[in-house]
């Protein structure tokens, strides 16, 4: 009796354990077979480097979608990573003990805030801010970098003071009595050891602006055209699923569809990445 | 010629008192060995004298320490301090970075910018602390890829770069094979000739070989401080006599 | 006596005085730590002064009406939808763990797949569960815009989650736990849940509770899969949980006062979930 049971439950465990593998082969299955269609019919070409998106005239081409998405990931990168590491290093190097838990809270509570609190705080006060300091009317390429450059804050802050913290302090200290500085010493032993960690980060915060949807929504503006500049609006993949979604029919859901099966792939390139960066570390 | 002097030397760590009224008289080019049972405050008087203990919280420093007659917690800016008294520590810690890079940090740091004086410094450097020979044709390889022995000859050689006067060494062989260690105490000696060395270790042996003057450490107090000679062959202080006739530590 | 190993404020600034690009450094990294942190002073307080007058008895009555932007269906909602998803995904999650910890053979090649699919599933953005999710629970399982569509959706996206830190805290367990249970002839099983288990807990229980801060937070895959209607519905029917129940409001630009108050509910849930989880991990390293 006992015997039986112990095997069950091994199977239950097991197949608990499939799960992950089953939900993944599912989003796989689903995405691709509503997507991969589209795709087809619009062209891969056509779809994928058209660069017109208007379902009512049956013209799908993502490209304004993929610049989008890129620009903003970008412009999120370029705002976000130097503070990010920045600040990582002021935590793991210059905080004084006594307000450290204070700081380290603060930064699990950035992480903690949901995306539709950031995209209201854009849309209150970052869109009228960058309207009045740059006219046009605020919703922009800008906006949203900015929006999303604060929001992969607390990933990076979170994952390179990690990796500095991991540095074995022999290095720092040896840096030291060599007669370099604090900072010296920081930015060109500790900093360049902590190089793979570092870069995970970037590459997490790069995976999160990249599927950021609703503070994106909220800010970026939304037209379907190509980027034009940085005080001009733009949409992303994540936002050109959202918006349509609720309406579309036939071929233009399929484009949608097939629109997040690009996602996908960008994010599973991403993903792999990463798990590869964390290999070499080993 | 004293090189740096130390007067009514106490260090606390939180409340405890590590290091009780230390003076020390440290001669110019000669070595001196610190020695004594783990715990003894050798290495922490060590670290005193490059201002490594400033690293460690809670620590207290009182008394008075000079280089050159300068006073070197209030009179000498702390990194032109410390490259001055340069330090190389008990486990060899090359930077993760290649030889050539290694060696260089020092003088980057300190304003050498000149590709062919950086080279000249490197190859002097490496040369000074015999280990040019093994290294000559790997310099732009990590410096990880070294042995221990090379390793830890590879971080005096980086403590060198930036021409220091006095080599601060804290147990420099106790992580390495005998060979590797007999190459280090060569070093040691033929460096005597322009530095001023002064060296913690574990090993009365060593002591008894390579350094000139001799300090016994004991629960933070420094017992008997003589020409290793003399300490060695006629202990004044019993305490001693016991230390270096193996009665404990 | 006074400690001579002090470094001033003076003796600090005459250091950089002769190592100028060592201040630039030092000036860039406060910058940078000021940014980072005003910003979350901003974000909050703007959002506490702008909400706190807004939050008024009327905005938890039961129902939700044009007039009355109630926001106490989707309150409830999120309570709901946050049940339902842990009840699926947490057995999942911890059996899984279970699994992978007391069971799997080192270098077993079922292994090496579910690690890298639950690495996958915890990377992937919420609009694309929400698109499964349309396209699995609502569309092909004909469970129409629901709850019950919504709270498996995110119960997928949490799975990971759960997963790991299950998995952390099992791996903390010392091996002579184990030991000493099979040592007494406990079989495997009962091991696992006698012993192991319960060790485990405070972990476990950590990854439960980042898991409902994600759930908390989560908008963009429930909008196609519990849809967006604020009213207090069965389980196979429409209802908008807190954020959502938030983009609507914001999205039309006419419930401003209603969305700040919203905000700071949210931000309310996300304090009481960190201090919870900060509070339990204290608990941990203390063990």
């Amino acid at each position: 009796m006992n015997k039986i049971l112990e095997r069950l439950m091994e199977i239950v465990f097991l197949v608990a354990a499939c799960m992950s593998v089953l939900a993944v082969a599912l989003i796989c299955f689903f995405l691709f077979v509503n997507g991969i269609p589209a795709i087809k019919e619009i062209g891969v070409f056509d779809f994928l480097l058209g660069e017109k998106w208007k379902p009512s005239n049956n013209i799908y081409g993502i490209l304004p979608m993929i610049l989008g998405s890129i620009y903003l990931t970008a412009g999120a990168i370029i705002i976000g990573v130097p503070i990010g590491i920045l600040t990582s290093v002021f935590m793991a190097k210059y905080c004084p003990k006594r307000i450290y838990p204070f700081l380290k809270s603060s930064v699990e509570l950035m992480a903690g805030i949901p995306s539709i609190v950031y995209g209201f705080f854009g849309l209150v006060l970052l869109v009228p801010f960058i309207r009045e300091v740059f006219g046009g009317n605020g919703s922009s390429m800008l906006t949203a970098s900015i929006l999303l450059g604060i929001m992969i804050l607390p990933t990076i802050v979170g994952v390179s003071e990690a990796a500095i913290r991991a540095v074995p302090s022999q290095y720092y200290e040896g840096s030291l009595a060599l007669g370099a500085t604090h900072e010296r010493s920081i930015f060109f032993v500790v900093l360049p050891a902590a190089k793979s960690g570092i870069i995970a980060a970037v590459v997490l915060g790069i995976g999160r602006a990249i599927g950021e949807t609703m503070a994106v929504i909220m800010v970026a503006g939304n037209q379907a055209r190509l980027p034009k500049g940085i005080f001009k609006g733009v949409r992303t993949l994540t936002a050109n699923i959202v918006i349509e979604m609720g309406y579309a029919a036939d071929l233009h859901r399929e484009a949608l569809i097939a629109t997040g099966v690009v996602l996908f792939v960008f994010i599973l390139i991403i993903n792999l990445s990463v798990s590869l960066l964390n290999r070499r570390k080993y | 010629m004293n090189k740096i002097v130390i007067e009514n030397l106490d260090l606390y760590y939180k409340d405890f008192k590590a290091l009780k009224n230390v003076n020390l008289t440290i001669p110019e080019k000669e070595i001196i060995a610190f020695i004594g049972p783990s715990g003894c405050g050798k290495s922490t008087l060590l670290k005193s004298l490059n201002r490594m203990n400033d690293l460690v919280e809670g620590c207290r420093i009182t008394g008075l320490v000079t280089l050159d007659n300068k006073n070197i917690y209030t009179d000498i800016e702390i990194n032109m301090l410390r490259k001055r008294v340069g330090m190389v520590f008990q486990k060899p810690n090359p930077f993760p970075m290649s030889i050539y890079d290694n060696i260089a940090y020092g003088p980057r740091t300190h304003g050498v910018k000149s590709k062919a004086k950086l080279d000249d410094i490197i190859e002097k450097s490496l040369r000074d602390a015999a280990i040019w020979e093994e290294v000559k044709d790997r310099l732009k390889k990590s410096a990880l890829g070294l042995s221990g022995g090379q390793q830890q000859r590879l971080c005096i050689a980086r403590a060198l770069a930036v021409q220091p006067e006095v080599l601060l060494m804290d147990e420099p062989t106790s992580a390495l094979d005998p060979i590797s260690t007999s190459k280090i105490e060569d070093l040691a000696v033929e460096l005597k000739k322009d530095y001023t060395i002064v060296m913690v270790t574990h090993n009365m042996q060593q002591a008894a070989r390579i350094s000139d003057k001799t300090a016994f450490f004991l629960l933070g107090e420094v017992i008997e401080y003589n020409e290793t000679e003399k300490l060695f062959s006629m202990p004044k202080d019993k305490r001693t006599e016991d230390y270096i006739t193996g009665r404990f530590g | 006596m006074e400690a001579i190993n002090t470094q001033s404020f003076m003796s600090k600034l005459k250091s950089f005085k002769s190592n100028p690009f060592s201040a630039i450094l030092f000036i860039l990294v406060m910058f940078a730590t000021t940014v980072t942190f005003l910003t979350l002073v901003f974000l909050v307080g703007y959002i506490l002064v702008k909400g706190i007058p807004n939050i008024t008895w009327k905005l938890f009555e039961w129902k939700y009406t044009t007039e009355n932007a109630s926001l106490m269906p989707s309150l409830i909602n999120t309570i709901v939808m946050t049940a339902i998803s842990l009840l699926i995904a947490t057995p999942i999650g911890i059996f899984s763990a279970v699994y992978l910890v007391e069971y799997a053979k080192r270098g077993n090649k079922i292994v090496g797949l579910i690690r890298v699919t639950a690495e996958t599933l915890s990377g992937i953005p919420s609009i694309v569960y929400g698109l499964f999710g349309f396209l699995f629970f609502v569309t092909t399982l004909k469970w129409g815009y629901s709850m019950l569509a919504g709270a498996f959706t995110l119960a997928i996206m949490i799975l990971p989650l759960i997963m790991r830190t299950t998995e952390e805290a099992l791996k903390a367990v010392p091996d002579v736990y184990r030991e000493g249970s099979f040592g007494l002839g406990a079989g495997k099983l009962r091991t696992v849940f006698v012993i192991v288990l319960p060790a485990a807990v405070p972990g476990i229980l950590a990854g439960v509770i980042l898991a409902i801060g994600r759930i908390v937070g989560e908008t963009a895959a429930l909008i196609y899969t519990a849809g967006t209607i604020a009213q207090i519905p069965d389980l196979m029917g429409s209802g908008s949980t807190l954020s959502v129940h938030m983009y609507n409001l914001s999205k039309e630009g006419l419930y401003m006062n209603q969305s700040y108050a919203t905000a700071v509910i949210l931000l309310i849930i996300v304090v009481v979930i960190n201090s919870i989880s900060g509070f339990i991990a204290k608990k941990i390293a203390k063990e």
